[in-house]
Protein backbone atom coordinates (compact mmCIF):
# COMPACT_ATOMS: atom_id res chain seq x y z
CA UNK A 1 0.00 0.00 0.00
CA UNK A 2 2.40 2.89 -1.31
CA UNK A 3 -0.15 5.08 -2.97
CA UNK A 4 -1.78 6.48 0.22
CA UNK A 5 -3.20 9.96 -0.14
CA UNK A 6 -4.45 11.84 2.47
CA UNK A 7 -6.13 15.22 3.21
CA UNK A 8 -8.42 17.12 5.69
CA UNK A 9 -11.01 20.21 4.55
CA UNK A 10 -12.18 22.83 7.56
CA UNK A 11 -16.01 23.64 7.46
CA UNK A 12 -18.15 26.34 8.86
CA UNK A 13 -21.17 26.08 10.33
CA UNK A 14 -24.04 28.41 7.87
CA UNK A 15 -21.42 29.52 5.67
CA UNK A 16 -23.93 28.40 2.47
CA UNK A 17 -21.65 30.19 0.07
CA UNK A 18 -18.42 27.72 0.37
CA UNK A 19 -20.74 24.79 1.17
CA UNK A 20 -19.57 21.78 -1.25
CA UNK A 21 -16.76 23.41 -1.71
CA UNK A 22 -14.60 20.39 0.11
CA UNK A 23 -16.84 17.69 -1.31
CA UNK A 24 -15.83 19.54 -4.51
CA UNK A 25 -11.97 19.42 -3.98
CA UNK A 26 -12.50 16.06 -2.64
CA UNK A 27 -13.93 15.11 -6.26
CA UNK A 28 -11.29 16.88 -8.17
CA UNK A 29 -8.81 14.52 -5.86
CA UNK A 30 -10.40 10.98 -7.26
CA UNK A 31 -10.60 12.47 -10.89
CA UNK A 32 -6.66 13.24 -11.11
CA UNK A 33 -6.37 9.41 -9.75
CA UNK A 34 -8.03 7.82 -12.31
CA UNK A 35 -10.47 6.67 -9.77
CA UNK A 36 -13.59 5.50 -12.10
CA UNK A 37 -16.65 7.63 -12.66
CA UNK A 38 -19.20 5.48 -10.86
CA UNK A 39 -17.27 5.32 -7.29
CA UNK A 40 -16.28 9.05 -8.05
CA UNK A 41 -20.26 9.53 -7.85
CA UNK A 42 -21.06 8.20 -5.44
CA UNK A 43 -18.02 9.13 -3.28
CA UNK A 44 -18.93 12.92 -3.75
CA UNK A 45 -22.71 12.43 -3.14
CA UNK A 46 -21.68 10.79 0.28
CA UNK A 47 -19.27 13.78 0.98
CA UNK A 48 -21.61 16.44 -0.16
CA UNK A 49 -24.72 15.26 1.57
CA UNK A 50 -22.33 14.92 5.09
CA UNK A 51 -20.90 18.07 4.45
CA UNK A 52 -24.41 20.18 4.27
CA UNK A 53 -25.29 18.80 6.92
CA UNK A 54 -22.45 19.77 9.59
CA UNK A 55 -23.35 23.57 7.40
CA UNK A 56 -26.50 23.36 8.40
CA UNK A 57 -26.32 22.09 11.88
CA UNK A 58 -23.13 22.44 13.29
CA UNK A 59 -20.67 25.19 14.41
CA UNK A 60 -18.17 24.21 12.67
CA UNK A 61 -16.59 20.41 11.48
CA UNK A 62 -14.06 18.87 9.14
CA UNK A 63 -13.87 16.29 7.02
CA UNK A 64 -11.08 14.05 6.49
CA UNK A 65 -10.19 11.70 3.60
CA UNK A 66 -7.79 8.65 3.03
CA UNK A 67 -7.57 6.84 -0.74
CA UNK A 68 -5.78 3.17 -1.09
CA UNK A 69 -5.00 1.70 -3.57
CA UNK A 70 -8.19 -0.33 -1.99
CA UNK A 71 -10.39 2.01 -0.46
CA UNK A 72 -11.85 5.65 0.08
CA UNK A 73 -12.51 6.11 3.53
CA UNK A 74 -13.71 9.81 4.87
CA UNK A 75 -14.51 11.25 8.08
CA UNK A 76 -16.89 14.16 8.83
CA UNK A 77 -16.70 15.43 11.69
CA UNK A 78 -18.27 18.12 13.44
CA UNK A 79 -19.26 20.56 16.47
CA UNK A 80 -22.67 20.05 16.60
CA UNK A 81 -25.64 19.23 18.76
CA UNK A 82 -26.09 15.42 18.12
CA UNK A 83 -28.32 13.43 16.94
CA UNK A 84 -30.56 12.54 19.72
CA UNK A 85 -31.91 9.29 17.79
CA UNK A 86 -30.05 7.87 14.73
CA UNK A 87 -32.32 5.29 14.05
CA UNK A 88 -35.03 7.85 13.05
CA UNK A 89 -32.60 10.19 11.59
CA UNK A 90 -31.62 7.01 8.53
CA UNK A 91 -35.13 7.18 8.32
CA UNK A 92 -36.22 8.34 4.58
CA UNK A 93 -38.55 11.50 5.06
CA UNK A 94 -37.53 12.21 8.24
CA UNK A 95 -36.10 15.43 9.39
CA UNK A 96 -35.74 18.09 11.91
CA UNK A 97 -34.89 20.94 9.41
CA UNK A 98 -36.31 24.53 9.81
CA UNK A 99 -38.43 25.35 7.31
CA UNK A 100 -35.87 28.09 5.44
CA UNK A 101 -33.35 25.24 5.14
CA UNK A 102 -36.15 23.05 3.58
CA UNK A 103 -36.53 26.84 1.08
CA UNK A 104 -32.97 26.16 -0.04
CA UNK A 105 -33.70 22.34 -1.01
CA UNK A 106 -32.16 20.20 1.58
CA UNK A 107 -33.65 19.35 5.05
CA UNK A 108 -35.84 16.99 3.26
CA UNK A 109 -34.64 13.84 5.11
CA UNK A 110 -32.73 12.00 2.59
CA UNK A 111 -29.48 12.97 3.52
CA UNK A 112 -28.51 9.75 5.93
CA UNK A 113 -30.29 7.85 3.76
CA UNK A 114 -28.36 8.85 0.66
CA UNK A 115 -24.97 8.17 2.35
CA UNK A 116 -25.94 4.65 3.12
CA UNK A 117 -27.09 3.81 -0.61
CA UNK A 118 -23.83 5.27 -1.93
CA UNK A 119 -21.27 3.31 0.81
CA UNK A 120 -20.61 0.23 1.45
CA UNK A 121 -19.54 0.73 5.12
CA UNK A 122 -20.89 3.40 7.11
CA UNK A 123 -20.93 4.29 10.54
CA UNK A 124 -22.31 7.09 12.63
CA UNK A 125 -21.53 8.24 16.40
CA UNK A 126 -22.97 10.65 18.45
CA UNK A 127 -22.96 12.28 21.04
CA UNK A 128 -26.04 14.97 22.20
CA UNK A 129 -24.60 18.47 22.91
CA UNK A 130 -20.84 17.56 21.52
CA UNK A 131 -20.99 17.01 17.74
CA UNK A 132 -21.22 13.77 15.74
CA UNK A 133 -18.94 11.90 13.39
CA UNK A 134 -19.62 10.22 10.50
CA UNK A 135 -17.58 7.53 8.76
CA UNK A 136 -17.66 6.01 5.45
CA UNK A 137 -15.95 3.88 3.06
CA UNK A 138 -16.07 3.17 -0.61
CA UNK A 139 -13.90 0.18 -2.14
CA UNK A 140 -12.22 0.32 -5.14
CA UNK A 141 -11.51 -3.01 -5.50
CA UNK A 142 -14.42 -5.36 -5.20
CA UNK A 143 -13.77 -7.05 -1.48
CA UNK A 144 -15.64 -10.02 0.49
CA UNK A 145 -19.46 -8.68 1.67
CA UNK A 146 -18.97 -7.69 5.12
CA UNK A 147 -21.80 -7.04 7.34
CA UNK A 148 -21.61 -6.52 11.11
CA UNK B 1 -32.43 14.88 -26.62
CA UNK B 2 -30.10 17.43 -27.52
CA UNK B 3 -29.75 21.30 -26.32
CA UNK B 4 -30.61 22.80 -29.27
CA UNK B 5 -34.05 20.82 -29.24
CA UNK B 6 -35.04 21.50 -25.18
CA UNK B 7 -33.89 25.42 -25.99
CA UNK B 8 -36.63 25.48 -29.08
CA UNK B 9 -39.46 23.62 -27.31
CA UNK B 10 -39.05 25.05 -24.04
CA UNK B 11 -38.60 28.59 -25.31
CA UNK B 12 -35.33 28.52 -23.14
CA UNK B 13 -32.23 31.08 -23.14
CA UNK B 14 -29.09 30.08 -22.11
CA UNK B 15 -27.88 31.90 -18.98
CA UNK B 16 -24.03 30.56 -18.66
CA UNK B 17 -21.07 31.80 -20.99
CA UNK B 18 -18.32 29.61 -22.82
CA UNK B 19 -19.95 26.18 -21.85
CA UNK B 20 -20.21 24.30 -24.30
CA UNK B 21 -23.67 23.25 -25.75
CA UNK B 22 -23.16 20.30 -27.72
CA UNK B 23 -24.68 18.07 -25.46
CA UNK B 24 -27.41 15.58 -25.01
CA UNK B 25 -29.29 14.39 -22.29
CA UNK B 26 -30.79 10.78 -22.01
CA UNK B 27 -33.22 11.76 -18.94
CA UNK B 28 -34.63 14.11 -16.92
CA UNK B 29 -35.75 15.16 -13.26
CA UNK B 30 -37.24 17.20 -11.78
CA UNK B 31 -37.09 18.26 -7.96
CA UNK B 32 -36.62 21.77 -5.41
CA UNK B 33 -34.94 19.16 -2.99
CA UNK B 34 -31.67 18.83 -3.91
CA UNK B 35 -31.26 15.49 -1.64
CA UNK B 36 -33.86 13.99 -3.67
CA UNK B 37 -31.86 14.69 -7.01
CA UNK B 38 -29.07 12.97 -5.38
CA UNK B 39 -30.71 10.02 -4.44
CA UNK B 40 -32.79 9.18 -8.21
CA UNK B 41 -30.74 10.59 -10.80
CA UNK B 42 -28.64 8.81 -12.88
CA UNK B 43 -25.23 10.36 -15.22
CA UNK B 44 -26.12 12.54 -18.60
CA UNK B 45 -29.54 14.08 -17.21
CA UNK B 46 -31.14 16.87 -16.92
CA UNK B 47 -32.04 18.49 -13.87
CA UNK B 48 -35.54 20.66 -14.35
CA UNK B 49 -36.19 22.78 -10.62
CA UNK B 50 -37.22 25.81 -9.11
CA UNK B 51 -34.13 26.23 -7.06
CA UNK B 52 -31.55 28.55 -8.12
CA UNK B 53 -28.97 28.96 -5.16
CA UNK B 54 -25.56 27.53 -5.49
CA UNK B 55 -26.10 24.45 -4.31
CA UNK B 56 -28.15 23.13 -7.23
CA UNK B 57 -25.24 23.94 -9.46
CA UNK B 58 -23.07 21.84 -6.38
CA UNK B 59 -25.62 18.98 -6.62
CA UNK B 60 -25.10 19.13 -10.26
CA UNK B 61 -21.42 18.64 -9.87
CA UNK B 62 -21.62 15.30 -7.49
CA UNK B 63 -24.36 14.11 -9.26
CA UNK B 64 -22.62 14.51 -12.31
CA UNK B 65 -25.56 15.93 -14.32
CA UNK B 66 -24.99 17.52 -17.27
CA UNK B 67 -27.75 20.34 -17.77
CA UNK B 68 -29.83 22.53 -15.11
CA UNK B 69 -33.07 24.69 -15.99
CA UNK B 70 -34.51 26.78 -14.34
CA UNK B 71 -38.23 27.67 -14.93
CA UNK B 72 -41.00 30.17 -14.44
CA UNK B 73 -38.76 33.28 -14.83
CA UNK B 74 -36.63 31.89 -12.36
CA UNK B 75 -33.19 33.28 -12.41
CA UNK B 76 -29.68 32.62 -10.53
CA UNK B 77 -27.36 35.39 -8.90
CA UNK B 78 -24.31 36.36 -10.88
CA UNK B 79 -21.93 34.04 -8.51
CA UNK B 80 -24.12 30.97 -8.90
CA UNK B 81 -23.81 31.27 -12.82
CA UNK B 82 -20.06 31.86 -12.24
CA UNK B 83 -19.50 28.60 -10.65
CA UNK B 84 -21.78 26.87 -13.49
CA UNK B 85 -19.35 28.05 -15.52
CA UNK B 86 -16.31 26.96 -13.61
CA UNK B 87 -18.17 23.48 -13.54
CA UNK B 88 -19.01 23.62 -16.72
CA UNK B 89 -22.53 22.59 -16.17
CA UNK B 90 -24.85 25.18 -18.87
CA UNK B 91 -27.72 26.60 -17.15
CA UNK B 92 -30.72 27.41 -19.25
CA UNK B 93 -33.77 29.33 -18.29
CA UNK B 94 -37.40 29.32 -19.23
CA UNK B 95 -40.56 30.97 -18.50
CA UNK B 96 -43.20 28.00 -18.88
CA UNK B 97 -44.34 26.88 -15.35
CA UNK B 98 -42.41 23.49 -13.93
CA UNK B 99 -45.14 21.41 -14.43
CA UNK B 100 -45.87 22.57 -18.35
CA UNK B 101 -41.73 22.26 -18.62
CA UNK B 102 -41.79 18.63 -18.27
CA UNK B 103 -45.43 17.73 -19.74
CA UNK B 104 -43.26 19.54 -23.18
CA UNK B 105 -40.23 17.37 -22.56
CA UNK B 106 -42.27 14.37 -21.72
CA UNK B 107 -44.60 15.04 -24.57
CA UNK B 108 -40.83 15.21 -27.44
CA UNK B 109 -39.71 12.19 -25.69
CA UNK B 110 -37.66 12.14 -22.47
CA UNK B 111 -38.10 9.84 -19.98
CA UNK B 112 -36.95 9.48 -16.31
CA UNK B 113 -34.84 6.55 -15.66
CA UNK B 114 -36.03 4.86 -12.85
CA UNK B 115 -33.22 3.82 -11.40
CA UNK B 116 -31.91 4.47 -7.91
CA UNK B 117 -28.83 5.46 -7.23
CA UNK B 118 -26.99 1.80 -7.09
CA UNK B 119 -28.73 -1.40 -6.63
CA UNK B 120 -27.62 -3.30 -3.91
CA UNK B 121 -24.40 -2.14 -2.02
CA UNK B 122 -22.92 -3.79 1.23
CA UNK B 123 -23.86 -1.36 3.94
CA UNK B 124 -22.82 -1.62 7.39
CA UNK B 125 -24.51 1.25 9.56
CA UNK B 126 -23.33 0.93 13.34
CA UNK B 127 -25.18 4.09 15.25
CA UNK B 128 -24.22 4.90 18.87
CA UNK B 129 -26.15 7.53 20.33
CA UNK B 130 -25.15 8.51 23.89
CA UNK C 1 -61.27 16.55 -15.71
CA UNK C 2 -62.14 15.31 -12.08
CA UNK C 3 -59.60 13.67 -9.20
CA UNK C 4 -61.45 10.41 -10.00
CA UNK C 5 -60.13 10.40 -13.40
CA UNK C 6 -56.64 11.52 -12.70
CA UNK C 7 -56.64 8.75 -10.13
CA UNK C 8 -57.87 5.72 -12.14
CA UNK C 9 -55.66 6.96 -15.46
CA UNK C 10 -52.04 6.84 -13.25
CA UNK C 11 -53.20 3.76 -10.92
CA UNK C 12 -52.81 6.34 -7.58
CA UNK C 13 -53.02 4.85 -4.14
CA UNK C 14 -55.40 7.19 -2.61
CA UNK C 15 -54.22 7.86 1.26
CA UNK C 16 -57.24 9.70 2.70
CA UNK C 17 -60.19 7.36 2.96
CA UNK C 18 -63.71 8.52 2.60
CA UNK C 19 -62.85 11.80 0.91
CA UNK C 20 -64.96 12.83 -2.20
CA UNK C 21 -62.93 12.45 -5.10
CA UNK C 22 -65.84 14.11 -7.80
CA UNK C 23 -63.92 17.42 -7.85
CA UNK C 24 -63.15 19.31 -10.38
CA UNK C 25 -58.59 19.58 -11.13
CA UNK C 26 -58.43 23.04 -12.76
CA UNK C 27 -54.52 22.39 -13.80
CA UNK C 28 -51.35 21.36 -12.24
CA UNK C 29 -49.26 22.65 -10.05
CA UNK C 30 -45.25 20.99 -8.88
CA UNK C 31 -42.87 21.84 -6.38
CA UNK C 32 -41.20 20.96 -3.34
CA UNK C 33 -41.00 24.75 -2.03
CA UNK C 34 -43.94 25.52 0.19
CA UNK C 35 -43.52 29.12 -0.39
CA UNK C 36 -43.49 28.69 -4.00
CA UNK C 37 -46.65 26.93 -3.92
CA UNK C 38 -48.31 29.49 -1.73
CA UNK C 39 -47.09 32.20 -3.92
CA UNK C 40 -48.20 30.47 -7.42
CA UNK C 41 -50.63 27.80 -7.33
CA UNK C 42 -54.03 28.74 -8.01
CA UNK C 43 -57.26 27.24 -6.91
CA UNK C 44 -58.69 24.36 -7.97
CA UNK C 45 -54.90 22.80 -9.01
CA UNK C 46 -53.62 19.44 -7.85
CA UNK C 47 -50.11 19.55 -6.61
CA UNK C 48 -47.13 17.35 -7.14
CA UNK C 49 -44.69 17.23 -4.43
CA UNK C 50 -41.91 14.97 -2.77
CA UNK C 51 -42.77 17.27 0.49
CA UNK C 52 -44.31 15.09 3.06
CA UNK C 53 -44.68 17.30 5.91
CA UNK C 54 -47.38 18.06 7.78
CA UNK C 55 -47.62 21.57 6.48
CA UNK C 56 -47.99 20.56 2.55
CA UNK C 57 -51.86 20.20 3.49
CA UNK C 58 -52.12 23.78 5.55
CA UNK C 59 -50.97 25.24 2.64
CA UNK C 60 -53.31 22.85 -0.04
CA UNK C 61 -56.28 24.13 2.29
CA UNK C 62 -55.60 27.92 2.23
CA UNK C 63 -54.87 27.70 -1.49
CA UNK C 64 -57.90 25.66 -2.05
CA UNK C 65 -55.94 23.41 -4.06
CA UNK C 66 -58.14 19.69 -5.32
CA UNK C 67 -55.76 18.00 -4.12
CA UNK C 68 -51.78 16.59 -3.55
CA UNK C 69 -50.06 13.52 -5.39
CA UNK C 70 -46.69 12.54 -3.62
CA UNK C 71 -44.66 10.80 -5.77
CA UNK C 72 -41.30 8.93 -5.52
CA UNK C 73 -42.72 6.15 -3.43
CA UNK C 74 -42.55 8.95 -1.16
CA UNK C 75 -45.02 7.93 2.01
CA UNK C 76 -47.42 10.53 4.52
CA UNK C 77 -47.15 10.12 7.97
CA UNK C 78 -50.44 9.01 10.52
CA UNK C 79 -50.24 12.84 11.06
CA UNK C 80 -50.13 14.19 7.89
CA UNK C 81 -52.75 11.73 6.51
CA UNK C 82 -55.29 12.86 9.85
CA UNK C 83 -54.89 16.39 9.21
CA UNK C 84 -55.02 15.97 5.74
CA UNK C 85 -58.88 13.85 6.01
CA UNK C 86 -59.72 16.65 8.64
CA UNK C 87 -58.93 19.71 6.06
CA UNK C 88 -60.56 17.86 3.05
CA UNK C 89 -57.39 17.25 1.11
CA UNK C 90 -57.13 14.02 -0.80
CA UNK C 91 -53.18 12.91 -0.54
CA UNK C 92 -52.23 9.83 -3.02
CA UNK C 93 -49.26 8.87 -4.01
CA UNK C 94 -47.09 7.15 -7.02
CA UNK C 95 -43.93 5.60 -7.19
CA UNK C 96 -42.99 7.85 -10.30
CA UNK C 97 -40.58 10.00 -10.48
CA UNK C 98 -41.90 13.95 -10.59
CA UNK C 99 -40.85 14.09 -14.33
CA UNK C 100 -42.56 11.12 -15.32
CA UNK C 101 -45.84 11.53 -13.33
CA UNK C 102 -46.02 15.09 -14.46
CA UNK C 103 -45.93 14.45 -18.19
CA UNK C 104 -48.38 11.86 -18.24
CA UNK C 105 -50.64 14.10 -16.42
CA UNK C 106 -49.85 16.27 -19.45
CA UNK C 107 -50.50 13.90 -21.69
CA UNK C 108 -53.92 14.13 -20.26
CA UNK C 109 -54.46 17.34 -21.20
CA UNK C 110 -53.63 18.90 -18.04
CA UNK C 111 -51.73 22.28 -17.50
CA UNK C 112 -50.26 24.61 -15.32
CA UNK C 113 -53.10 27.18 -14.87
Amino acid sequence: MNNVEEGVFFLTGKDFTNAGAASSSLKGVLEKRGVPQDIIRRTAIAAFEAEMNVIIYAVAGMMKYRITDTEISVTIQDMGQGIPNIELAMTEGYSTAPDYIREMGFGSGMGLPNIKKSTDYFVINSMIGEGTTLEFTIHLIPCDKERA
Amino acid sequence: MNLADILAILNARVLTNQVPLQKTVESAYCADLMSDVLSFSVTNSLLVTGLTNAQVIRTAEMAAIEVIIFIQGKRPDSQTIKLAEEKRIPLLATDLSMFDTCGKLYERGLRSQFHHLNQAPIVTVRAQSV
Amino acid sequence: MNLQEIMTNLSLEVKTPGLNLDREVTGGYVSDLLSDVMGNASQGNIWITLQIHLNIVAVASLKGLAGIILVNNRRPDEDTITRAVAENIPLMTSDLPTFELVGRLYALGLRCR
